[in-house]
């Protein structure tokens, strides 16, 4: 658990991060939206104390950060940045092992830990281990980059617009390939983005920031359904808030006994996708089926549109 | 292929020339008048070539040494502040001519070596400082957040990331360095220390052009040479850094 208390800080004049405070759940995803400027990165860099605060405190499990010494606090927390930061010198996996290395792992270990993560980001290990970061495409780099930050196992892991400079596929590619890593490994996650659609997708918190305040911080569904006044609201209000809405529920939960034509849906399947299944087979109705192909019943467009508007 | 030829066919004649001078004798007599010797042969060439090199090599260590340390401090938190300072020395060792740094230095620390390389390590401080500074400055800031933010601390993200990162430019400075002061090393036997300058200066003194041109001929096969092979060197830095920066100019 993280909890940020009343944080600070302060550059000259102006005051980049103002009296924020928010309490990060162990394994949780929590993501910082905000426009440029408005303190994300800054409140971000707190927590592993690359910037000290100038005001407040941050504690994680109940302990000080400032009471620990900034190199140690940091190889005990992941951290990934836009441009992933890869050294150029280094082969991929003398970069995955950077942090497993400063901790003194033994050989062994690093080389195990090193192709799990390869592996698991679909790197070939025997291909990928020896080859430096110039050899690599921007979305091979990135995973790299995360990798990286998972190296040591990291309870924490900070990622500073990780996914800002990869194109929209590659991107949504990476976004699941994120769930899926923190789905296997727990670990709780601080991200911060400037694309609130991107916030949705991988949040169960959202903060959002403007000015160096927080201005709401909260579950997608109520960021989205009932958003703060002013800021949060404009931010929000534009013609994405419905499928946005949408994107964060599944069919499974709007299943109803019934019989349907055409391609099944699956229940694990969000309700913007449905959506578009549904209006782009002109039905309107689907069948749902599991997973494993078992028969859900049907789900009806109108229970789905209902469901993508305003909360009332 | 046509450059691995001609290089190796001026390592040959370079050596050449070193083992056995006389060989070139008739190259060299027409330039002679009265029946003086075509060959300087007081002191045999490879050691004044040898004594030579020595000089220019040991001013670029300590020159290395005390611009890499320099550039490292200043590019430091709490050295920033004495870039400016840095730089001024840096340039005064360069804006003195060496020649004047010898007539300096000669009443205090005698004749032969010591004043020589007194000149040539401060006429080779500034290439090697700048490019330094240039280096470690240009070390991509990603890389170096990067690594403060995964913990490692001030020594480690210096030796393991900002100077190997640098390396590439901070030899193309060493290069530079070096053979400017292979031809600027000429001087030292003005003041008696042993080197190529002696051919040409006693060529002068008893006007005979040909000691001036294979001294000046001998140390002008040495600096490209050098020069060629230093380029090898940092190519491979570059290369080697990933950043592929320099390597591609040169
Ligand atoms: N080291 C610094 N010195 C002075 N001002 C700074 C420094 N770092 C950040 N700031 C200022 O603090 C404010 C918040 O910066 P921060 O980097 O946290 O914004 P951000 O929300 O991450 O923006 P972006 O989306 O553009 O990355 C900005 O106005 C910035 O200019
Ligand atoms: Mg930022």
């Amino acid at each position: 658990m993280i909890e940020i208390d009343r944080l600070s800080r302060r550059f000259g004049d102006q005051l980049a991060v103002d009296d924020v405070s928010m309490t990060i759940e162990r394994g949780t995803i929590t993501v910082i939206v905000g426009t440029s400027g408005s303190g994300k990165s800054t409140t971000l860099r707190m927590i592993n104390r690359l910037i000290e605060p100038t005001g407040g405190a941050i504690r994680i499990d109940g302990v000080d950060t400032k009471t620990l010494q900034p190199d140690i606090l940091r190889r005990r927390i992941g951290y990934v940045i836009q441009g992933h930061g890869l050294f150029p010198h280094w082969t991929v996996a003398r970069n995955i092992a950077a942090v497993p290395h400063l901790l003194g792992w033994d050989k062994a270990r690093i080389d195990r830990r090193v192709s799990e993560l390869l592996t698991l980001f679909q790197l070939d290990p025997a291909l990928y281990a020896g080859k430096f970061p110039h050899e690599l495409s921007g979305g091979q780099q990135q995973r790299v980059g995360v990798a990286r930050g998972l190296a040591a196992e990291p309870e924490v892991l900070l990622m500073d617009e990780p996914f800002g400079a990869l194109d929209p596929v590659i991107r949504a590619k990476a976004q699941e390939d994120l769930l899926a890593i923190h789905e296997r490994f727990g670990t709780t996650i601080v991200l911060v983005t400037h694309d609130m659609e991107e916030a949705v997708m991988l949040a169960d918190r959202i903060a959002v920031m403007d000015g160096g305040k927080l201005l709401q911080y909260d579950r997608p569904e109520a960021i989205l359904g009932a958003p703060a006044a002013g800021f949060v609201e404009q931010l929000i209000a534009n013609g994405e808030r419905p499928f946005r809405l949408l994107s964060l529920a599944y069919v499974a939960d709007l299943a109803e006994p019934g019989t349907a034509e055409g391609t099944p849906i699956t229940a694990t399947t969000n309700l913007r996708d449905a959506l578009s299944q549904l209006i782009w087979t002109r039905r309107d109705a689907a069948p749902v089926v599991g997973a494993d192909g078992i028969d859900l019943g049907i789900v009806r467009l109108s229970r789905v549109l209902a469901e993508a508007g305003c909360p009332l | 292929m046509t450059v691995t030829l001609l290089r190796l066919a001026v390592v040959l004649v370079l050596a050449a020339f070193l083992v056995d001078p006389h060989l070139f004798q008739p190259l060299f007599e027409p330039l002679t008048q009265n029946g003086a010797p075509a060959i300087y042969d007081r002191t045999p060439f490879w050691q004044l070539a040898m004594a030579h090199l020595g000089i220019v090599l040991l001013a670029a260590v300590l020159a290395t040494i005390v611009a890499v340390g320099m550039a490292i401090f200043v590019t430091r938190p709490a050295g920033r502040e004495f870039l400016p300072f840095s730089r001024s020395l840096a340039n005064i060792g360069q804006t003195v001519p060496p020649v004047a740094v010898l007539a300096l230095a000669v009443p205090s620390v005698g004749f032969g070596l010591k004043p020589t390389l007194i000149a040539l390590f401060l006429y080779g401080l500034l290439p090697i400082f700048e490019n330094a500074l240039a280096g470690l400055s240009e070390v991509p800031a990603p890389v170096v957040e990067a690594a403060r933010g995964m913990g490692m601390n001030a020594r480690q993200r210096l030796f393991g990331v900002e100077l190997p990162l640098a390396l590439p430019v901070i030899l193309e400075g060493v290069r530079i360095s070096t053979i400017v002061n292979v031809g600027t090393a000429t001087l030292g036997s003005t003041v008696a220390a042993k080197g190529l300058g002696e051919v040409i200066v006693a060529g002068l003194l008893s006007s005979n052009d040909a000691f001036i041109l294979q001294g000046g001929i001998v140390v002008a096969l040495m600096a490209i040479l050098i020069y060629d092979a230093l380029g090898a060197v940092v190519r491979n830095a570059a290369r080697r850094s990933g950043l592929a920066r320099t390597g591609d100019k040169i």
